[in-house]
């Protein structure tokens, strides 16, 4: 996938015009921020669990090549083959050549998004690869030749009347609208496809040093008849997500759940450790684990590192007033919201990117819910200025900041010209002490109203008091 | 796989984190096992049944063995399932008498895209939230609990665990390695991919029906 993250602004503003979209939007904001709070409510340890998950990942990324020595270890002792991607390109060569050497033509596959990160569907379909997703959400999006706009809810931007047009159109059958159909249109398609497909592609959630074992989340089952039916396995998955014994993973699946959609626990966590033993009804006969690094070993040792905690539970954009307004999309890559702001130029280059850390009002809500507590606020900080170290933003914008960076240690020009502005604003106010149009800010004004400032600036009044 | 690829990787992580040579000290403990996860007896079962009632199980309490073909058959008259079920090759089931059941066709083995319904028994139970744990193994293949669209699961009353970490610990001092694939299963398969409307049977088994069972002795 092309990074378009540059024209983020254009997006934005297109995503804003867009009533479908903001309808799906707000139906989202109220599904998940209740879930979730429902569901953290009900659990009086899910803080001593938070601390204990940033403890867990921070150790792990301090250690991890450790860990993933002895993953890779104990995975090839259970039988599975694992390798080792430095970048997306050689990720996708790897996954074509186990393919190719299989001789195969149709695969499956379920959600992993470092496939997506690195353009996987792309690269089989350039190989003649015919690829059927069994997400629902993601097999939605495949129809309708989408990127994902959420990390667990790849197709939410859609409203029902899309997703029935595009079933009608790819199913051949009358169109429908309630979603038992149509979800019983794609079992009935996704069910023959998991009967001839000769391999499963799968992502991971979390891979066990211990025991070289790689553990799945769905709600769907569909990562199990993904992996399980055809012949062939492979394991689609990045170099961060180990943790060291099944004890540990349970302290973050219990996070993921409830940080993610609200549930207690996901319906179906798989835990898989190798392939097909020799006795066996069924599994696949081959299970081939690649691990992704592209970028990610440049973060750790780096102020970054904190980011590599992350267990792609969504929480932070279903409470982000950024991405809860403009979308996924406009951020123009794989990972969207505020942690994409940060992974995203930490992945793709800054240079591609600088707009993302932008997109951020700082409420800070987004580290309030991380279940492992990253600091996405002071990450993205880090990011812009890296981006104004580098000059990479408008020189209107530069100067800007400078010339307010220089007012700030003015303090006396500053109040100064602050109080000018203040009584000006006032001014503009008129009686009704409201404006309705601000220069610069007709986005803002368009849907509301701006008080005027009442009577002088802080500094002054304390100034006066005494 | 190539161990020049995994080297390099190695070297470079170690040269991040500048700790050519450091020992690894032990993890940092593991989260705590909810209060609510610690309970036994009855109020454990009690735990077990109301959880996964709330993620849309369906829990059926039999005393042994000998209730457990009556007790599924009418399961499926209350439903109007097709009284057609494939079977885990398992010893424990094959006792169970499902042959015996008027105009019911059983079979032994893996579940086919067709059959409509699965029975199979379960390593573990959480009561934390109402989940089964299902192991693989030649007796108990996994895509009984995945294909049909009905899934039928026993669960031995003494198998039953308070936390997800007991019922490791017991799939950990059964098997060692663990098998191919162990299933943490929360309920029936669910989507809310349309328009965030949850669904029932997105893949997996519309509904899921758990046979609490007393007393039973299972190796």
């Amino acid at each position: 996938m092309e990074v378009a993250s540059l024209a983020f602004h254009q997006a934005a503003r297109r995503a804003l015009a867009d009533a479908e979209l903001q309808r799906a939007l707000a139906r989202l904001r109220q599904n998940f921020q209740s879930r979730r709070a429902q569901a953290v409510a009900a659990l009086p340890e899910f803080e001593a669990l938070r601390r204990a998950g940033e403890a867990i990942r921070d150790h792990v990324l301090q250690h991890l090549d450790h860990y993933l020595e002895r993953f890779v270890e104990r995975a090839q002792a259970a039988g599975a083959k694992v390798h080792i991607a430095a970048t997306a390109g050689e990720a996708r060569r790897l996954v074509l050549e186990l393919l190719q050497a299989h001789g195969v033509r149709r695969v499956t596959k379920s959600k992993s998004m470092v496939a997506e990160e690195v353009a996987l569907a792309e690269a089989l379909e350039a190989a003649g690869i015919r690829r059927v997703e069994t997400d629902l959400g993601e097999y939605i999006i495949q129809l309708a030749n989408e990127p994902p706009s959420h990390l667990i809810g790849p197709a939410v931007h859609m409203t029902e009347e899309r997703i029935a047009r595009l079933f009608a159109a790819a199913h051949g059958e009358p169109e429908e609208h309630d979603p038992k159909r149509l979800v019983a249109q794609a079992r009935r398609v996704l069910r023959q496809a998991y009967l001839e497909a000769e391999a499963g592609i799968t992502g991971a959630n979390f891979l066990v040093a211990e025991t070289g074992s790689v553990i799945t989340v769905t709600n769907e089952g569909n990562a199990e008849l993904t992996q399980g039916l055809p012949p062939l396995h492979i394991v689609v998955t990045s170099i961060e997500k180990l943790v060291p014994t099944m004890e540990h993973a349970f302290t973050l699946l219990r996070l993921l759940a409830r940080s993610a959609t609200g549930q207690e626990f996901a319906t179906y966590t798989t835990v898989l450790t190798g392939p097909r033993r020799a006795d066996d009804r069924d599994g696949p006969e081959a299970m081939h684990i690649v691990l992704v690094d592209n970028g990610r070993s440049a973060m750790l040792g780096s102020r970054l590192q904190p980011m590599l905690r992350c267990i792609r539970c969504s929480a932070c954009m279903n409470h982000c007033p950024v991405y809860l307004a403009v979308g996924g999309h406009a951020y123009g890559w794989t990972y969207v919201g505020p942690m994409g702001a940060v992974l995203t130029p930490a992945l793709a280059g800054i240079d591609r990117t600088y707009p993302l850390p932008e997109a951020s009002t700082f409420c800070g809500r987004c580290a309030d819910v991380c279940p492992v507590r990253i600091p996405l606020p002071d990450l993205m900080r880090v990011w812009r200025e890296e981006a104004f170290r580098r000059r990479l933003a408008p020189l209107h914008q530069r100067a800007g900041l400078r010339l307010w960076a220089w007012l700030a240690r003015h303090p006396r020009l500053y109040r100064r010209l602050f109080g000018l502005g203040v009584r000006l604003l006032a001014a503009l106010g008129g009686r009704r002490r409201r404006l309705r149009r601000l220069p610069l800010a007709g986005g803002w004004t368009r849907a509301r109203d701006l008080p005027a400032p009442e009577g002088p600036t802080f500094l002054a009044s304390l100034e006066r008091r005494r | 796989m190539s161990g020049e690829r995994l080297a390099r990787l190695l070297a470079r992580l170690r040269q991040r984190l500048g700790r050519e040579g450091a020992e690894t000290p032990p993890a940092p403990p593991p989260g705590p096992i909810p209060a609510r996860a610690q309970v036994a007896g009855e109020a454990r079962v009690a735990l077990f049944m109301r959880m996964a009632r709330a993620v849309g199980s369906e829990v059926e309490r039999v005393a042994g063995l000998e209730e457990v073909a009556s007790a599924v058959l009418r399961y499926l008259r209350f439903h109007n399932l097709p009284k057609r079920l494939v079977v885990a090759p398992d010893p424990l089931l094959q006792a169970a008498g499902f042959e015996r059941l008027a105009l019911v066709e059983v079979r032994y083995g893996t579940a086919g895209a067709d059959d409509p319904v699965g029975v199979t028994v379960a390593d573990a139970g959480v009561a934390e939230t109402g989940t089964l744990v299902l192991a693989s193994s030649p007796e108990r293949p996994t895509m009984l609990a995945y294909l049909p669209e009905t899934s039928i699961v026993l669960l031995p009353r003494a198998r039953l665990d308070g936390s997800y970490e007991e019922s490791w610990q017991r799939i950990r001092e059964r098997f060692g390695t663990p098998p191919r694939s162990v299933n943490f299963i929360t309920g029936p398969s669910r989507t809310a991919d349309i328009g965030l409307r949850l669904t029932m049977g997105a893949h997996g088994p519309k509904r899921l029906l758990i046979l609490l069972v007393d007393r039973l002795e299972h190796p």
